[in-house]
């Protein structure tokens, strides 16, 4: 168990990164989908499965975008799970796309919550530095900046490391049960992401006029693709 | 009276822009990102009568240190120009005022400029390079390039255009980029959704293609239900519930 622990830390330090990257620093969106389950998968050794995985939950991920206050999934930790959990499946396990992508949803979810918890101890914080933010000290600015960055780091950290620690061996069980087939359990995740993506897609761009026609011609110009490559 | 604001040295605008990336670093439900808000002014203010640690040094960041809220990519045209406001010693009751009135128009302009526009189109572009066969490091470096070349043009772009214009910023936010940008970069983003999401779509599927015809059917179907409930439904709670049952079934039936 320790050394499964231990193993899983260089993932953790990859979900702290990205966690960071959400909302405190750079936001350079390496905590997106794409990028960060593919990062995972090559740490695991396997990049293209975690791009894969990346994709399946980057066509999630264009429903929840980070407008203001709102309550979103926190991509970077949850893609860090949802990747290293595919990629460390041998090839054409069947169900292990289903339980991976499963898993980086609710780890998604989990993750909004802690984002929230980290927002209130920052809260409590500066109330503990009120007088000295009220009166223009630079170093209690500083100090809550870099005590913000280091509480979401540790979040982020934490929640991939926990999350792999429950998640990899329930995997496993759950996979040696597994009884739909390969293709059928791929179908099924890809179509609900596709109808998610295309749910999302009509939202954000129907109140541009003409979006509709530059849709239906980019669905002309996919189809062209999808017959002629 | 106030006086123009000096030319910053090229290292406070460096430290400016490098922690303007972690404006939101702070982030908490008392004042959002205000105090982001001060460290990325902080470096400007240095520059004011009486250096580090004077009067009016304490007393501008204890101003800037108050609520704040915007698009973190759009934060910088609040800081340049509030950086500008507090060397040319504009009053501070304008300075406050400004504090506050600029808010909503960074948060609307920045949020349907980035987060509606440009990162959608970023991401569908590199679904699109997924779908057509490139590899990981292609994807992810195609998605990464395109995102940040834009971002960190605008973080620059709002920072230089505030400090240039201070409070009269109101006009940077006129610029074509941001009035029209929002509608062009949501075209261009149909227009790749369209293409992307069936390439990559197939591309998850794989060799095994004998049902992609089903597939495409009922992610459609999918898609346009999610649409009609607009606002009403968030599609990937239902597809978390979706798959926990999917699972299930698979294990116990």
């Amino acid at each position: 168990m320790i050394t499964i622990a231990l193993g899983l830390l260089p993932l953790a330090l990859l979900g702290a990164v990205l966690g960071l990257d959400v909302v405190s620093f750079p936001q350079a969106m390496i905590s997106r989908p794409l990028a960060a389950a593919t990062l995972a998968g090559a740490l695991v050794g396997r990049a293209g499965h975690g791009l894969i995985a990346g994709v399946v939950l980057e066509l999630f991920a264009l429903e929840t975008l980070p407008f203001g206050a709102s309550r979103y999934p926190e991509w970077g930790s949850a893609s860090v799970v949802g990747g290293a959990l595919y990629a460390m499946q041998p090839d054409g396990t069947a169900g292990a796309l289903t339980v991976a992508v499963c898993a980086a949803l609710i780890t998604g979810y989990v993750g909004s919550w802690t984002m929230i918890w980290n927002r209130r101890l920052i809260a409590r914080w500066a109330a503990g530095l009120r007088d000295a933010l009220t009166s223009g000290s630079c170093d209690a600015v500083t100090s809550l900046q870099l005590r913000g960055l280091t509480s979401d780091f540790a979040r982020g950290g934490l929640l991939t490391w926990i999350a792999l620690l429950a998640l990899a061996p329930l995997e496993g069980a759950i996979l040696a049960h597994w009884t739909f087939s390969a293709s059928d359990s791929r179908a099924a995740v890809v179509i609900l992401a596709g109808a998610v993506a295309g749910g999302a897609i009509w939202k954000i761009v129907h109140n541009t006029k003409g979006t509709n026609w530059f849709l239906l011609g980019g669905v002309a110009i996919g189809s062209l693709l999808l017959l002629v490559t | 009276m106030s006086v123009t604001a000096p030319r910053l040295p090229l290292r406070t605008r460096a430290a400016m822009f490098l922690r303007l990336l972690a404006v939101q670093g702070a982030w908490n439900y008392e004042t959002l990102m205000g105090n982001g808000i001060a460290f990325a002014v902080e470096p400007a203010l240095r520059l004011m009568p009486g250096g580090r640690g004077g009067e009016k040094y304490r007393a501008a960041i204890a101003r800037q240190n108050s609520y704040f809220n915007a698009n973190p990519y759009l934060a910088g045209l609040a800081v340049g120009a509030l950086a500008s406001a507090e060397l040319a010693g504009e009053p501070r009751e304008r300075i406050e005022r400004f504090h506050t009135a600029c808010c909503g128009p960074l948060g609307s302009v920045g949020d349907r400029l980035v987060w509606a526009g440009w990162l959608p189109a970023c991401s569908l572009l590199a679904l699109a390079g997924f779908g057509l066969g490139m590899g990981p490091a292609g994807v992810v470096l195609l998605f990464l390039g395109s995102f940040n070349a834009g971002t960190l043009a605008l973080r620059y772009w709002g920072l230089h255009a505030g400090y240039r214009e201070g409070l009269r910023v109101a006009s940077a936010l006129g610029a074509p980029l941001l009035r029209k940008g929002p509608a062009q970069v949501a075209r261009a983003s149909a227009l790749l959704a369209g293409i992307a999401i069936p390439l990559a779509v197939r591309g998850v599927i794989g060799p095994a293609r004998g049902a992609l015809e089903i597939v495409f059917a009922a992610a459609v179907v999918g898609a346009v239900a999610l649409a009609r409930f607009h606002g009403r439904v968030e599609g990937w709670r239902l597809a978390v519930a979706g798959l926990v049952l999917f699972t299930l079934l698979s294990v116990v039936r």
